[in-house]
């Protein structure tokens, strides 16, 4: 197969590799990549599509302006669900990016090469693989037993605590790719270091980090299991964040466990809601990328 | 050179480190006032290690460590009691790679302004013209000053960070293989901008290309692993060199 053949260069004679072995690997190469990334794509837009056909149906005024109705009765809708879920994904983001980008910071510019840099790294990168209902019992043993009730400020914090390893880790990650030049002239001027880090490095990496913030939103506000431990779920609109406060994912949980056809519906509906606003973050981070070249 | 030139920094048995493995050995070396100096030598001879301790900037790098005296109005640069966020205003440096900050054109030279000066409006905006003028790029940009640093060509861009470092009037400008990732046209302006800047300005250049060190500079010191081989007047240098070393390398036998 592998056909050789005889060159003189300057003055030896050299055996040559035969290209045909080589197209054929880098052939069967490409088809098997094509395949496998076919076979993940064909599943993705089926799952878009059941949950877009079976969620369609749910959307009416109602389902985005009322309550929910008690079991078995029809009608309805889930606005204090979707406000939960924005209030506590907003709440948790509050607390967790600049915790997170802190973070960050410090293992990309003061920290980095110690020691205690690289053990904060090592645990953050297990934080990262953590399930997030282990996160959920800890949230839920440290705040909810104590106070005798699932509340809004334990689900923050539990989604605060889910977003914080990611958000260090992009935030270290889009830092390191800003180039030490960058670094050097800024204090080659005289600037102390903070100073270099908020004004020059920033800046470079504030679309990757910007980017960052918004994938590890879309991620906290498609989180089940940690609210389930810590926020609940409820009927009524929010009194207070001291209690349980509607949630979107909760409520698919109990929704499409239930027997009743309309609930069931309304499952659908809330995670076409779901999957839309988190489509929506990941095609506005993208665009936030592509401008980054030209506009900053 | 008729007269002894007066010297601005001496570099006195300066060794350098990277962890635990020696880059500098003894370099002893003056740098004089308001004349042109090119650090010439083959690749990782240390040339640009050696001007990175003049500003510090090496400290960035946890690693890294320089011993021995770098002289300055009698003090010792590398001492502790050296400010260095002043030693830097002194001491301005060009990179290799140009490096604009992602801002606009005239947020870039107003940075180190801003940072050293108490100054503001128009006197702010003079200041910046001045510098962009003897940067000989205010004529191509003067329009452009909201426009972002980083969509200048390579060319406008070494010279807007020339611009923004001599802006805050250092006394020393070092400059690290300038013009390395320019083309010809680019690299020819900014050697012609060398030779204006040098009645106010002690200037520092690293280069790899020895005609660009012939053409500017007044003095060559040829590195070789760490070593100063030869120091001297750069036309003596590159025509009677006292080195066998330097001499192989000028004339392209090794290197």
């Amino acid at each position: 197969m592998v056909v050789e053949y005889q060159k003189e260069i300057g003055g030896m004679m050299i055996l040559i590799k035969s290209l045909k072995f080589r197209h054929i690997k880098n052939n069967i190469v490409k088809v098997i990549s094509t395949l496998t990334a076919s076979v993940g794509l064909f599943f993705l837009c089926w799952i878009l599509y059941e949950v877009l056909k079976r969620g369609i149906g749910a959307y009416n005024w109602a389902f985005f302006t009322q309550l929910p109705t008690p079991p078995g009765i029809m009608g309805g809708g889930l606005v204090n669900a979707m406000v939960g879920t924005v209030l506590i994904t907003l709440l948790a983001t509050c607390v967790g990016t600049p915790l997170g980008i802190l973070s960050g910071v410090y293992l990309s510019e003061f920290g980095k090469g110690t020691r205690i840099a690289s053990a904060i790294r090592f645990i953050n990168n297990v934080l990262v693989g953590i399930p997030s209902i282990i996160i959920g019992m800890f949230i839920y043993t440290l705040m909810v037993a104590p106070m005798k009730s699932f509340s809004a400020w334990a689900g923050m914090v539990a989604l605060a605590i889910i977003m914080l390893p990611v958000m260090v880790r992009t935030t270290e990650d889009m830092l390191n790719m800003v180039p030490d030049a960058l670094r050097e002239s800024g204090l080659a001027l005289g600037a102390p270091k903070w100073k270099v880090t908020v004004g020059v490095v920033f800046r470079a990496a504030r679309s990757g980090i910007l980017t960052g913030v918004l994938l590890a939103v879309a991620r906290i506000s498609g989180e089940t299991a940690p609210l389930l431990f810590t926020v609940l779920n409820s009927p009524y609109w929010m009194k207070s964040l001291k209690e349980p406060v509607a949630n979107l994912t909760v409520t698919i949980f109990n929704y499409a466990m239930s027997p009743y056809r309309d609930w069931i519906t309304k499952a659908w509906g809330a995670s076409l809601l779901i999957m839309m606003a988190v489509l929506g973050l990941a095609v506005f981070s993208r665009l936030l990328l592509r401008n980054k070249g030209t506009s900053n | 050179m008729i007269e002894k030139p007066e010297v601005q920094i001496s570099i006195r048995h300066l060794d350098f480190f990277y962890g635990k493995s020696q880059a500098l050995f003894d370099n002893n070396i003056d740098i004089y006032k308001n004349h042109i100096t090119a650090i010439i030598g083959p690749s990782g001879c240390g040339k640009s290690t050696h001007i990175r301790t003049y500003n510090r900037i090496y400290e960035l790098y946890r690693d890294q460590r320089a011993e021995g005296e770098i002289l300055m109005d009698g003090q010792n640069l590398l001492s502790k009691e050296i400010d260095v966020i002043d030693l830097r205003r002194r001491v301005g440096m060009i990179f290799q790679k140009p490096s604009p900050f992602p801002m606009s054109v005239f947020d870039n030279v107003a940075y180190g302004l801003k940072l050293n000066y108490r100054i503001r409006g128009s006197e702010l905006s003079d200041r910046v013209e001045m510098a962009l003028k003897q940067a000989a790029l205010w004529n191509e940009i003067s329009d452009k000053l909201d426009n972002s640093g980083t969509a200048l060509s390579g060319g406008q861009q070494q010279r807007l960070c020339i611009a923004r470092a001599i802006a805050v009037e250092p006394e020393v400008l070092l400059m690290d293989e300038p013009c390395s990732a320019i083309d010809p046209i680019a690299t020819a302006k900014i050697e012609e901008l060398m030779l204006d800047l040098k009645s106010k300005y002690t200037i520092v250049i690293v280069t790899h290309n020895m005609q660009q060190a012939a053409r500017v500079s007044d003095f060559t010191a040829f590195f070789y692993t760490g070593r100063i081989v030869e120091f001297g007047e750069t036309d003596k240098l590159f025509t009677k060199p006292k080195e066998k070393q330097t001499e192989d390398y000028i004339t392209g036998r090794f290197g």
